[in-house]
């Protein structure tokens, strides 16, 4: 497709990150759809950021090895990237800080002197000068700054302005489809955000662990607009605690943290469990073990989400592809935690999470309302319940004595070491499980794209959703992807790979989490390719190593 | 209003336990006597231990929680309703030992919350290990030889945190500390109450604290120097007096965070709109 990729780079604290979603927004705002993808290190100033974003009439969800323009604020960013360059491509530079530049190169120091603006403006002059190259209107210029970095308009167009008047047009953007809408472009993280709060959300708790800190950024911006209370404890322990406090207290209250974080959650995860209290957890992966490698992405907590805890419970475990299925599922996981009484858990990677995309909005939820207790009869918090679920009241409620207990319990919540009530509140957890699972036959819980008819079949979760979809267009393969991972959705899995001769996982981890989980519930996988750099899959690699493996 | 479920009880006889269950039950007796309290507002969070037996026995909302975790529970149920008394009893190890963090947040913040620790200087449900407050010395089953650390002062921990109200009482004096309680219910923000108890199977401390304990008189509960002198008097380890009362009682800023909340149906999706409207 006609398409084209840009990209910003330079040290931390130079601003490559708020650069790259104007750039974002300047290509969305021509009515493309678009795709940004943010690369930096776990460091605040120096090092080498950048961001690329591509963009085309349709929707882009992955990156190619090629680019159109680099606009570089230092010399490493033409050194890594210039070799990257297609034909026709160009890079735009900062005379002052690139000594070896081919192309345009833009003297940002001077500009940024004379318009008496703050040196953080210097990006604004290359983004100047990516839009003269792109042929982007002046007016479209102005508009979409002034909204995108509302701080120091004047500056920042002042600035912009002196790079559109040194660069020259190197290639106009690709055409816009007719009667084509502009889109927001928002992140992975804003979209949950956002999906939350529709949903009804009304307390977020985070300790702030990257890569989902945006979303508490985010909401904490915005509480009294939302008016959702957004607290930040003392650790993460604290947050899911506090968490389970406000679920039995009737709040809907939604936690975000990465693996780091709930490894110390699982205790309160497991509690949750027993106690049957609704929380959801933002699981938003990146490289691990441990601190591991912490502002890049990785898909390597499936496993954990699956089995964190102690003990057995139910929990649905929901992996989102893309924007729309992180806003949808972000509301649809509070939905069903507080039907059926459980910890839920969105599980996202730093790349959906940071990275940005221009949003087509959400599908609507079925409704799922939750099971209240009808004010009739001494109250019995597990009280038997259709499906295993017993009926809510929260404490204050006139007539109710609501007792949770993380111990075994009776249908008071009192205590019990009795092997039959032991064993029978054991059914009850099951129960819902089983409930849960005929609930989600009725949502999009398998997704699937390329040619329904192939024989080989690209098994993936999560946001290789986008690199996987663009390869089988490319190669005339079909993608199956389960978006709900717990409980497996049989069903719609049997369904979406049946006829297949050949399964390809492909995931951003060297075990094959996926293909364990799909083995074990009896389908075959005949290889695994994995990425587990912390860096995206190019559409290019994955191209590469599928023909690698026969596919 | 029957206060107490008939779950069968099984303190051992002699339990400190017992005098905390009947001194809460009076303190929500006579507050919906007096105060126009409703017994659904009352909510009890407890840890794990024996004192986190009481959530079984007392006929109230509860949280019976896990091993430390009583404060950020209480913290999360005051949050989502201020409406709510919240009373969380732990125990010295829910407390000092694996939820030291907690509390000393707990006090920083000024949450609405009364915390009464059941301090019986043992481990008991897990058959007699020392404890942050165990003396030094003490011959527990995981120090045979005795304890080489000082035992933490959790009276001085609580004022050098920042609750705003914090008191000393114990199970032997029971007017007393039904009175302590109920002062520490109704005081808003964040209370600490540290009670003595004695382990009647692996701490039994009666006769020590017969000899050592005294009620606090004419002391200024508005003066934190005073109040933490008062507090060093006796270290947990020595035979010095050992002070009963309100240290402490002042009134602070509360609320640390903003109460939980939503806009109705048809305002969200507008502001959504509106968000959504500015990413164009």
């Amino acid at each position: 497709m006609d398409e084209i990729a840009v990209l910003i780079g330079g040290k931390a604290g130079e601003g490559i990150n708020i650069a790259g979603s104007v750039v974002m927004r300047l290509i969305a705002g021509c009515g493309l759809r678009a795709a940004m993808y943010y690369d930096y290190q776990s460091l605040i100033k120096g090092g080498h950021n950048f961001a690329v974003i591509r963009g085309a009439a349709e929707q882009p969800y992955c990156h190619r090895e090629g680019l159109d323009l680099v606009l570089a604020l230092d010399q490493e960013t033409v050194r890594r990237h210039h070799g990257r360059l297609r034909a026709g491509g160009q890079v735009i530079y900062d005379t002052g800080r690139v000594q070896e530049g081919e192309g345009t190169g833009i003297p940002l120091d001077e500009i940024v002197k004379d318009e008496g603006a703050p040196a953080v403006t210097r990006n604004m002059g290359l983004i100047g000068g990516f839009c003269k190259a792109c042929a982007i209107p002046w007016e479209t210029v102005e508009a979409v700054l002034s909204r995108a970095v509302p701080k120091a308009v004047e500056a920042n167009l002042r600035v912009a302005g002196r790079g559109y008047e040194a660069a020259e047009m190197v290639r106009p953007l690709p055409a816009r489809a007719a009667g084509i809408r502009v889109l927001p472009a928002i992140s992975g993280n804003e979209a949950i955000a956002l999906g939350l709060v529709e949903a009804g959300l009304e307390g977020y708790i985070a300790y702030p662990m990257t890569p989902s800190s945006g979303i508490l950024h985010f909401l904490a911006a915005r509480q009294e607009e939302f008016r959702t209370s957004v607290v930040h404890p003392e650790n993460e322990i604290g947050v899911m605690l506090m968490a389970l406090g406000a679920a039995y207290a009737g709040r809907r209250v939604a936690v975000g943290t990465s693996g780091g974080g709930f490894c110390l959650m699982t205790e309160g995860f497991s509690l949750a469990g027993m106690a049957e209290l609704p929380v959801l957890i933002v699981l938003a992966q990146r490289p691990g073990p441990s601190t591991g490698v912490p502002t890049y992405s990785g898909q390597g907590d499936l496993l954990f989400a699956l089995s964190a805890g102690q003990g057995e419970f139910p929990r649905p475990v929901v992996a989102p592809g893309t924007l729309e299925e992180a806003w949808y599922w972000a509301g649809a996981l509070l939905d069903l935690a507080w039907r059926f009484q459980t910890p839920a858990v969105l599980l996202t990677d730093k790349n959906l999470g940071e990275g940005m995309y221009t949003f087509h909005g959400a599908p609507e939820r079925p409704p799922l309302p939750s099971v209240r207790w009808d004010g009739d009869g001494g109250y019995r918090r597990y009280a038997p319940g259709p499906d295993g679920v017993s009926p809510l009241a929260s404490p204050g409620t006139a007539g109710a004595v609501v007792k949770v207990n993380s111990y075994a319990h009776d249908e008071r919540g009192i205590t019990t070491e009795d092997r039959a009530t032991v064993a029978r509140m054991a059914e009850k957890r099951n129960e819902k499980e089983k409930a849960m699972a005929e609930v989600l036959r009725s949502y999009p819980s398998v997704m699937t794209a390329g040619d329904p008819a192939a024989g080989t079949v690209l098994l993936c979760w999560g946001s290789t959703a986008g690199v996987c979809t663009e390869a089988a267009k490319d190669l005339g393969l079909r993608v199956v992807r389960p978006v709900v991972l717990s409980p497996f959705p049989v069903e719609q899995f049997s369904a979406a790979i049946g006829g297949a001769e050949q399964v390809v996982a492909v995931e951003e981890n060297l075990d094959g989490h996926l293909a364990r989980l799909v083995r074990a519930e009896g389908y075959r996988v005949n290889a695994v390719i994995g990425k587990y750099d912390g860096r995206p899959f190019f559409l290019e690699d994955l191209e590469r190593q599928l023909k690698g493996v026969g596919a | 209003m029957t206060w107490i479920t008939d779950a069968q009880n099984t303190w051992c006889p002699g339990c400190g336990n017992f005098t905390v269950q009947h001194a809460l039950k009076d303190v929500f007796a006579g507050l919906v006597a007096d105060e126009g309290r409703r017994p659904e507002e009352f909510v009890l969070v407890t840890g794990i231990g024996c004192h986190a037996k009481i959530a079984d026995y007392l006929a109230v909302n509860s949280f019976y929680a896990i091993h430390g975790r009583t404060l950020p529970v209480a913290t999360g149920i005051t949050l989502a309703n201020p409406d709510l008394t919240v009373v969380a009893c732990a125990g010295d190890g829910d407390a000092y030992a694996e939820g030291l963090g907690h509390l000393v947040f707990a006090a920083k913040r000024n949450t609405d919350i009364t915390a009464v620790v059941h301090d019986n200087r043992v481990y008991g449900l897990t058959t007699g290990q020392y404890t942050p407050t165990s003396y030094t010395g003490f011959r527990g089953r995981s120090t045979p030889k005795g304890a080489k650390e000082r035992p933490f002062n959790p009276v001085e921990l609580a004022l050098a945190s920042g609750a705003t109200f914090v008191a000393r009482a114990y199970t032997r004096r029971l007017d007393h500390l039904r009175e302590v309680l109920r002062r520490a219910v109704l005081h808003r923000g964040f209370s600490f109450v540290e009670v003595l108890q004695i382990c009647a199977t692996y701490n039994n401390l009666t006769a020590s604290y017969h000899d050592q304990a005294y009620e606090l008189d004419g002391h200024d509960t508005a003066d934190l120097t005073a109040a933490l002198e008062r507090a060093r008097e006796w270290d947990y380890s020595d035979g010095a007096p050992i002070a009963l009362g309100v240290f402490y009682e002042v009134e602070r800023e509360r609320e640390a965070w903003p109460p939980m909340g939503r806009l109705p149906d048809h305002r969200r999706r507008e502001v959504i709109r509106g968000v959504l409207e500015e990413r164009r």
